[in-house]
């Protein structure tokens, strides 16, 4: 089979670049997608607060996929559920599996990497101690509640304070469960604000900074956990320990973008996201494979995935329409002084439409602080932020006509004290 | 006089503001803008919340579909809600923006499907 744009997955990621791809004007589209819908993470998020940027209300997660999905159908964009893809190859060849046609080889002009993200597990972390059942992902209690119907456990503790560990300590107290408390590693939590206080102090959850798991406890079903308190270098600190009765540990403890058919397509990959290096139209180090969503960085709104997403289609419509241009005169983006990592990190400033909006991470919580783009000594553009936090991703832009000026060398992403 | 703490939530900031109650009057201190005092306020006199949560379907292509309410309800009903919400069947097929509660609780807010299901 000959396709001209092959979309892997079908979450937010996939969707938009689909639509936004039909728009620009390409007619052959095909997305694959693992599971029985199309919609992906968003179909277990059934809590409210997605769309705010995008759609200027809030929706709950499914609503939010609903609408894509609904555009995708009307614009009669073809796609394949329960189809895995196994490989990519370089030359962009794509071998999937499905129940229907058995293995399906298909030669792609062009392709969008939409996998997402999963959760990291216990084997990550390696907390000591026995393997009973009753530890698992945040996640994958958020699927069994939400999808499957039914509860994972009575008396709950997690760990880690992410979004999604926040969001399932109210699902399981609200359908009964005792939350006994939220454990966090760091002095600070890398969820959102509304989260921590219509999560957790709602229900008077207590929510324990500088704090871990240090032993699971329990032969064929979790009993408890033994909890330590952490010093600044993120060890136990001996004689702070304390045994917790629950028997269901929920792990919150971050998200990996999921490249390994991008890591065996020779992708390049950055050693900071986990996920493929992309240029200002979200395309990789190989012509004409583009990246979206949170396989290329782990994204706390849906809305900037979107954004993002928006601009791979659009990129892939002009590589396939042959519109995309490639000079040797690139500028690198790079974070630096407080900045962990720049998306995009290349920039054909040819191929800029009006401007380019650079998405990056902090590596600790600052109050009062510039955040500049520079060349050299030289400010391109500074914003004033009253506080930035490793939980909430920044963002900068830098208007088409700068970059043309810049054309080629490096800009530099910082944090400057007012 | 009794006084509380909290954190606003309207913006990243995440001041911690603290109210004094002195009968019918209400003070904001540790805001940053007017937002966090309105904010305080509305905790203190009518603090509201959306309920999100999940109903069964019968003869559904899924065992459930999401719900929520179409607008905040009051906080100390929160857990009264979720007993109506899971005392629902639905029968398939469900749409979103379907009614699933009327008027909850006397409330005037209506309990909305988040999801479809098909028929099957
Ligand atoms: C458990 C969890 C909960 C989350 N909760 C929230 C939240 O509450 N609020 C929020 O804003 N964000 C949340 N996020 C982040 C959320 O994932 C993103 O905002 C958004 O869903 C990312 O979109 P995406 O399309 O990049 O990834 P996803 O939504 O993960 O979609 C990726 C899709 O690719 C498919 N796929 C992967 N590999 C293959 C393959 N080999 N073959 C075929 N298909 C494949 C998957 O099945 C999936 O459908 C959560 C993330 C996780 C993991
Ligand atoms: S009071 Fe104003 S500045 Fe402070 S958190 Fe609330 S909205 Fe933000």
């Amino acid at each position: 089979m000959e396709r001209e744009i092959v979309i892997i997955g079908g979450g937010p990621a996939g969707l938009a670049a689909a639509v936004e791809a039909r728009k620009n004007g390409i007619e052959d589209i095909l997305i694959l997608e693992r599971d029985k819908s199309l919609g992906g993470i968003l179909q277990q998020c059934i809590h409210n607060g997605f769309g705010l940027h995008i759609f200027g209300e809030q929706l709950t997660g499914p609503e939010y996929a609903d609408r894509f999905i609904k555009e995708v159908e009307k614009l009669n964009i073809e796609y394949k559920l329960d189809t895995m893809v196994l490989h990519i190859s370089s030359d962009k060849t794509i071998q999937a599996i499905n129940p229907e046609d058995g293995i399906i080889n298909i030669k792609a002009k062009a392709i969008i990497l939409a996998m997402g993200c999963r959760e990291r597990t216990r084997g990550a972390l390696n907390i000591p101690g026995t393997r009973p059942a009753g530890v698992l992902t945040a996640g994958a209690a958020q699927r069994f509640v939400n999808i499957e119907g039914h509860m994972v456990g009575k008396k709950v503790v997690i760990l880690g304070s992410g979004d999604i560990g926040l969001i399932m300590a109210r699902r399981m107290t609200l359908e009964g469960a005792k939350v006994e408390m939220v454990v966090e590693l760091m002095p600070y939590s890398t969820g959102l604000k509304r989260n921590i206080v219509q999560c957790l102090d709602d229900f008077n959850i207590p929510l324990l900074f500088s704090h871990t798991v240090v032993r699971i406890h329990g032969k064929e079903r979790l009993e408890g956990v033994t909890i330590a308190k952490v010093g600044d270098d993120r060890k136990p600190i001996p004689g702070t320990e304390r045994f917790v009765e629950c028997d269901t540990l929920l792990l919150s403890v971050g998200l990996i973008p999921e490249n390994e058919l991008s890591r065996e397509a020779g992708v390049k990959i950055n050693d900071i996201t986990s996920g493929p290096v992309v240029d200002e139209s979200m395309q990789t180090s190989i012509d004409g494979i583009f990246a979206c969503g949170n396989v290329v960085h782990v994204h706390d709104l849906v809305d900037f995935v979107t954004e993002e997403s928006r601009l791979a289609g659009r990129g892939a419509a002009k590589y396939i329409k042959k519109e995309l241009k490639k000079s040797d005169e690139r500028i690198y983006a790079k974070g630096n002084g407080g900045v962990r990592y720049v998306v995009p990190c290349i920039i054909n400033s040819e191929n800029v439409d009006n401007e380019v909006n650079f998405f990056m991470r902090v590596d600790n919580v600052y109050r009062n602080v510039y955040l500049c783009a520079k060349q050299g000594d030289t400010v391109i553009t500074k914003v004033k932020k009253q506080m930035v936090s490793p939980g909430e991703m920044e963002h900068l832009k830098i208007k088409r006509e700068v970059l043309k000026q810049i054309k080629k060398g490096e800009i530099t992403f910082h944090l400057e004290e007012v | 006089m009794e006084v509380k703490k909290m954190i606003c939530i309207n913006c990243p900031l995440g001041c911690s503001l603290e109210i004094t109650i002195d009968g019918e009057e209400i003070n904001v201190s540790g805001n940053k803008c007017k937002r966090g005092r309105e904010y305080g306020i509305s905790e203190i006199k009518d603090p509201r919340r959306i309920v999100t949560s999940t109903v069964r379907v019968l003869n559904g292509d899924k065992m459930l579909v999401s719900v929520k309410t179409s607008r905040e309800i009051p906080k100390k009903l929160i857990f009264d809600v979720m007993k109506e919400i899971n005392g629902v069947k639905l029968k398939a097929p469900v749409s979103i923006g379907d009614i699933v509660i009327k008027d909850i609780l006397g409330t005037g807010v209506d309990v909305v499907a988040t999801s479809n299901a098909k028929k099957i």
